[in-house]
């Protein structure tokens, strides 16, 4: 009788609770005032995705879709490259069967949590103030991000490896970096590849917007056609980044099917 | 040769010689009756008060082939690590040709261990790593760290892979990855690593006790053909008395960390079992034998 | 017996190429370098960059505790975006993702497209919808909701339809059996099933949104994102890093509360 009310108590609580939640965040919205613009720019947009403006893929002369989309991967490709080396010594110190030092191996799953949490954009302003506006500052910003993440997946993949062959390394007569070139690498190996080519995925999307603050890529262009309102332009554009992510998707998938 | 002639310690020795008297391809240093392993005084206390060892005195001579015996908990696994120091040992010392591996520090104990293989229970292979590789491995103590770090293996040593798998009947499956291999094949990989190393000692903790009947029966004649055609000795630990008088020259019972019975296998009665297993055991072995 | 193994060993395999390993670090060196050198990647700029960075490390800290107060009401909004679009987000993924289960609908002409939409919505990030729905609303916290609806509705609705096409087929059979039409039989045959891990990917859904409304402010789609250009652009570092340790606190609590509830859904 008496557990049955304190059920049915927590649950009132809890209703409550997310009642509470919802009136606040609708009271605090303010009236969708649909422009009268609205709808002819969300037209302007979907007609600019059928009739987008084919001129700007190619242009020799000066910036165009290609050339965005290739410093975006770039951009990306570099990040992740920065971001897979950096992760490497951080992977191991975290993991707590390599390194038996609690305090270290502490220190470390904190740091990389809390570069997990740098949302990669914010990063990319502080960069741009250190080194200016450009793709560089972009470079940084995802090679620094991204270790946050692929340390954590890499150093619980570590922790969940067989280690019984490092004792026979032991018994051949090896020291401890031959051991774990051994007995650690080949078992993290894999897992590693595949880890490096999942967020180079995450980056490639993350890159296409670093150009919104000015780090580089095809942001910069997109955001440009959106403030001078030039519809067939942000329709090629989108329709690009669209085909890039599926395709470069597809690909390292693929790739990551057979790693594994 | 004559050590090749020996057919008086059970069939299996006697079926292997007919099998295998087709020379040595390796070639060993043979000091026969020199004290290889020299045991004064060891004692083992683990960190939480168990006895693991106590006052131990053992004399192993070359080309051996021992078999320890006795109940779990009884010290065989201690006594068979603090060889090659994967166990510290609290007292005494231990010295292999006269070398002390207790007092050895760095590379001097890496030197030593490179010359005594290690056989487990569960294979310890790298399991996603090649058969060639996992054999490649008992190399690694012979070569400069940074090419082991480039991976970098000499022909020799890739030869030498080659005809310790061809020693245990699996060199066709030198580029398949360790876990596809069943139990029997991956111990049978481990022998290789072993051979590989070109160790002069091999120990073996309990080889066959994760393997069916037949496999127990392929592992224990490759350890013994391996003992006599390259006069490696061989020490190793097992649970089964049968296994132990066909195969052993020499057995050597512990019971609560002491050495109960040291001696040639015919020396080795029933009443000597019973004296390392206790009498319950011995009924209870008995019991399955008879079946 | 003899004969046999001796022909076995005198077979040795050749050993696998190793054409395909040194071909893809090829690959990925010239990706590398050929990335450095379209975006021009310079060790001298970074070199040079290094002092400014730590620079701003040392300005960034301490935070100005005082700011706090001045970005409560921001952050507030910015919560209340995530929720309110997490939970649109959430309404609209729930269909979409019975429209795209092979097991709910068997007709890939209904599949198709339904996978179609949602993989296409998936190709977008939160900012980019964000700068879009900017475009057509005008500042404000309304395209923020609208960009992160879109953008949980692509998260919420990958995991869920993958999760619903794992369930027990028996209870639909059930449903089947006793004649239901469509809507009743997903009703009572797959409803029951999927709420605990809908509502687990709607938290977690919400948990990522959190992260996102905080920069949304950065294409004016309201929250205190919009706050980071303000104080960076004063050079007032201390208020940045407060920013930064508001919406972090904010971030992991969230987090921590939803995964104590997601625990328990499961």
């Amino acid at each position: 009788m008496k557990r049955e009310s304190l059920i049915i108590l927590r649950r009132t609580f809890l209703i409550l609770t997310v009642l509470f939640i919802y009136i606040w965040a609708f009271i605090g919205l303010p009236n969708i005032e649909l422009k009268e613009t609205s709808i002819e720019i969300v037209s302007a947009i979907i007609s600019g995705l059928f009739q987008p403006d084919w001129g700007y893929v190619y242009d020799p002369a000066g910036e165009d879709l290609l050339r965005g989309l290739l410093d975006t991967v770039a951009i990306a490709l570099l990040g992740t490259f920065i971001a897979g080396i950096l992760c490497i010594p951080f992977s191991f110190m975290a993991a707590n069967n390599i390194v038996k030092t609690k305090a270290i191996v502490g220190t470390n799953k904190f740091m990389l949590s809390f570069i997990r949490v740098f949302p990669d954009i914010v990063l990319a302003l502080l960069f741009i103030k250190a080194v200016g506006p450009g793709a560089f500052a972009g470079v940084l910003a995802l090679g620094i991000g991204a270790v946050g993440m692929l340390g954590k997946l890499i150093s619980d993949s570590i922790e969940g490896i067989d280690l019984s062959a490092r004792e026979a390394l032991v018994a051949t007569g090896a020291n401890p970096i031959k051991i774990f070139m051994f007995a650690v690498v080949p078992q993290v190996l894999p897992n590693f590849f595949s880890f490096i080519l999942y967020r180079f995925e995450v980056n490639v999307r993350a890159a296409t917007v670093l150009g919104v603050i000015g780090a580089g890529g095809i942001g910069t262009p997109l955001i440009f056609a959106l403030s001078v309102r030039d519809w067939e332009r942000v329709g090629i554009i989108l329709l690009g980044i669209i085909v890039m992510i599926t395709l470069i998707d597809m690909i390292s998938g693929k790739i990551r099917s057979r790693l594994t | 040769m004559d050590i090749l002639g020996k057919t008086t310690y059970g069939e299996g020795r006697k079926a292997v010689n007919d099998l295998f008297s087709d020379g040595l391809l390796f070639t060993t240093l043979t000091k026969v009756g020199k004290r290889l392993i020299q045991f004064k005084n060891v004692s083992k206390i683990y960190p939480n008060g168990t006895i693991g060892l106590k006052n131990i005195n053992l004399q192993i001579e070359d080309g051996e082939f021992v078999v320890i015996v006795g109940l779990s908990g009884a010290g065989k696994s201690t006594l068979l690590r603090s060889v090659n120091r994967l166990i510290e040992i609290s007292e005494g010392e231990i010295s292999i040709h006269g070398e002390s591996i207790t007092k050895a520090k760095g590379n001097e104990l890496y030197r030593i261990r490179r010359d005594i293989g290690m056989i487990f229970q569960n294979f310890n292979l790298v399991k996603r790593s090649s058969v060639m590789r996992n054999v490649l491995s008992g190399r690694v103590g012979y070569h400069s760290t940074l090419r082991m770090i480039l991976g970098l293996f000499p022909k020799q040593d890739k030869e030498l892979a080659i005809e310790a798998l061809k020693r245990v009947n699996l060199v066709e499956k030198a580029y398949v990855r360790a876990d596809q291999l069943s139990g029997g094949q991956q111990q049978r990989v481990s022998i290789a690593r072993a051979l590989a190393q070109e160790a002069k000692i091999v120990l073996a903790d309990e080889p066959v006790a994760s393997l069916d009947p037949l496999t127990t029966k392929q592992v224990m004649e490759d350890l013994l053909r391996i003992n006599q055609e390259l006069n490696i000795t061989m020490i190793v630990n097992l649970h089964s008395i049968d296994l132990a008088r066909e195969y052993a020259t020499r057995i050597i019972g512990l019971k609560d960390g002491e050495v109960v019975f040291d001696g040639p296998v015919i020396e080795a009665t029933n009443d000597t079992f019973t004296s390392i297993y206790g009498q319950d055991m011995r009924k209870n072995e008995m019991k399955r034998a008879a079946k | 017996m003899n004969t046999i193994e001796k022909e076995q060993t005198d077979h040795i395999p050749s050993p696998p190429s190793k054409m395909k390993p040194i071909f893809t670090a090829m690959l990925v060196l010239v990706l590398v370098l050929g990335s450095g050198w379209q975006i021009g990647f310079s060790f001298t700029e970074l070199l040079k960059g290094l002092p400014n960075m730590w620079d701003l490390v040392v300005q960034l800290v301490p935070p100005d505790l005082a700011y706090f107060q001045v970005i409560t009401s921001p952050m507030l909004e910015t919560i209340r975006m995530a929720v309110i679009g997490t939970t649109f987000g959430g309404l609209l993924a729930f269909p979409l993702a019975m429209l795209a289960a092979r097991n709910v609908f068997f007709l890939s002409i209904i599949t198709g497209p339904a996978r179609f939409l949602l993989n296409l919505i998936r190709t977008l990030p939160e900012l980019l919808l964000a700068a879009l729905f900017v475009a057509i609303f005008g500042i404000g916290t309304i395209p923020g909701i609208f960009a992160l609806m879109f953008f949980s509705l692509g998260i919420i609705a990958k995991l869920f339809y993958e999760s619903v096409e794992s369930i027990d087929p028996g209870p639909m059979e059930a449903m089947t059996a006793v004649g239901a039409n469509k809507l009743k039989w997903i009703m009572f045959g797959v409803v029951p099933q999927v709420m605990a891990p809908f509502m687990s990917f709607f938290l977690y859904a919400f948990e990522i949104n959190i992260r996102a409304a905080a920069v949304l402010g950065l294409v004016g789609a309201g929250g205190i994102g919009l706050f980071y250009e303000q104080t960076l652009g004063f050079f007032d570092y201390a208020k940045t890093s407060s920013i930064i340790v508001y919406t972090l606190g904010v971030v992991l609590l969230i987090d921590y509360l939803s995964t104590k509830i997601r625990e328990k859904l499961i």
